[in-house]
């Protein structure tokens, strides 16, 4: 059984390219296979997180309007033989889009893969509202910031309006991954807790990444950061997020701030988990 | 339509007047299809003409003479209709028939309603004074209902509004916005079990969060009217 996954968020910059492809390399390395696919249409941004940029000849507006058979389109990861990518245009925009045409590139996608990850544009526009359209479950990617989680919780109305799930009268799965956190920051009072964001948006947690250099060292160089650097932390929570979304238990645990002197005790030494 | 009755009563005489109803009809040309089609309605719903006093607008009829008029009353007779008035005819035309006596001049209005007899509705279900949603209102959602009382069993996210024609009860907290009294005006109110609300609003009174105080915050709270203005009270 394949499951589409969207990932979305409403609000801009939170972390949705980053997240789609650190999920989909963390589903593809536990031996899933998996397909991210990029909706942002004229502002792409996914194929350079996966270090595939130079690779794409057709995307997923040709194989919408028929230009370009969907194999042609995918892109296979040069270290994952599991995971693909289904880039988007960048020449064009969001209305280049129909919804037949996604509906048939989605059918074709469940009967290669068993994991379809859409990274959606932000926004609540044609581009999100269609990358959400055919989804199983979804991804509500937030961080802890109050525009941000009024922009999630829009998006969590919108999902339970707009998708075909839900105007089946089914209820589509949807789960918080918290980005961007930073213990230090929550500690002072300077950012939402997650107890708060939880409360707020009212959906389970699938789990929190903290703010980190490896993150972003990672997006720019190309590499989805499960398999930049499997050992840092951001890798090991999406790790932990990929595996609750493969349906295992698996308890999420607050990032807890770092204190200088602990630190300094540590250093040179092996971190316990 | 109107008609009045006298009362006798002995020794002084009181004359009181009051209103009836009474259905018109009117015959048209061709007559021989309009009673067809009389017929037809009476066989359809005989309920609706038994027992019913009846005038009869003759405007039409007696356009093609004063026998026709007599000709059409006749007809109706026989179908068993009580007329008990005419209009639309000359009384002269009537002098000396035996239907002489019917009432001619008479008051009243048309009621507000269609002409033809209704077939008989089927009574659609009054509409539900109160509207009951279960889960959380989420940011960007308006429920807008203005036909009663809104209850809302989860919160209300920042940026979700909710307009109610009666009171509006939130049992989580309410981040959003919430209007009531679209009918019900100021005898509308909002209540909540934790106030964190951008904008209430009562009949045409409304505040925004900054101007409550901190000490509302959070708290099971109250919005009504008061001698028009908006009044925020604690519940506990």
């Amino acid at each position: 059984m394949s499951k589409v996954v969207v990932v979305t968020s409403g609000k801009g910059g939170v972390g949705k390219t980053t997240s789609s492809a650190a999920l989909g390399a963390a589903l593809a390395q536990a031996g899933q296979s998996v397909v991210v696919v990029d909706f942002d249409v004229g502002l792409r941004n996914l194929d350079l997180v996966m270090g595939a940029e130079r690779r794409v000849v057709f995307d997923l507006v040709n194989v919408v309007q028929g230009d370009a058979k969907l194999p042609q389109a995918l892109i296979r990861d040069k270290r994952l033989e599991t995971l693909w990518l289904l880039p988007a245009s960048q020449t064009r925009d969001k209305e280049a889009l129909t919804e037949d045409g996604v509906e048939k590139v989605m059918d074709g996608l469940r009967a290669r893969f068993d994991w379809i990850i859409c990274d959606s544009p932000a926004g609540i526009e044609k581009g999100a509202t269609l990358a959400m359209r055919f989804a199983d479950q979804a991804v509500v990617v937030t961080n802890p910031e109050v525009s941000s989680v009024r922009d999630s919780d829009r998006i969590i109305g919108l999902l339970d309006s707009k998708t075909r799930r839900a105007e089946g009268g089914e209820k589509l799965e949807k789960q918080l991954l918290l980005t961007r956190y930073d213990p230090a920051r929550a500690a002072r009072g300077e950012m939402m807790k997650v107890e708060d964001v939880l409360e707020i948006l009212a959906i389970p947690l699938l789990g929190i990444v903290s703010e980190s250099a490896d993150v972003l060292t990672a997006s720019n160089l190309g590499f989805p950061v499960t398999l930049h650097n499997p050992a840092s932390p951001a890798a090991r929570a999406y790790a932990d997020a990929a595996r609750r979304l493969m349906g295992e238990e698996v308890t999420v645990t607050t990032p807890k701030e770092k204190k200088a002197g602990l630190f300094g005790r540590l250093f040179g030494k092996r971190v316990a988990a | 339509m109107a008609t009045t009755t006298g009362r006798l009563a002995a020794p002084s005489v009181r004359v009181r007047g009051r209103s009836f109803m009474a259905l018109i009809i009117t015959p048209e040309f061709p007559m021989s299809e309009w009673f067809a089609a009389l017929d037809a309605q009476m066989r359809g719903s005989p309920e609706l003409f038994a027992g019913r006093p009846m005038v009869a607008d003759l405007s039409d009829a007696a356009v093609a003479g004063p026998d026709a008029a007599l000709v059409v009353l006749d007809g109706l007779e026989a179908r068993g209709l009580r007329i008990v008035g005419v209009e639309g005819v000359d009384p002269r035309v009537l002098a000396r028939t035996r239907w002489e006596r019917l009432a001619t001049s008479l008051h009243g209005r048309d009621l507000v309603q269609p002409r033809e007899a209704p077939p008989q509705p089927v009574a659609a279900p009054p509409p539900a004074p109160s509207l009951l949603i279960e889960e959380t209102v989420r940011s960007g959602q308006v429920i807008d209902f203005e036909s009663g009382d809104v209850t809302i069993v989860g919160a209300v996210a920042s940026g979700a509004e909710v307009i109610a024609g009666g009171s509006i009860h939130i049992y989580g907290p309410l981040r959003g916005r919430a209007i009531a009294g679209l009918r019900t005006g100021e005898a509308a109110r909002i209540f909540c079990r934790r106030l964190e609300a951008e904008l209430v609003g009562v009949a045409r009174l409304f505040r925004t969060a900054e101007n409550w105080g901190p000490e509302l915050h959070g708290k099971a709270v109250q919005v009504r009217c008061d001698r028009q203005s908006l009044r925020l009270s604690l519940l506990d």
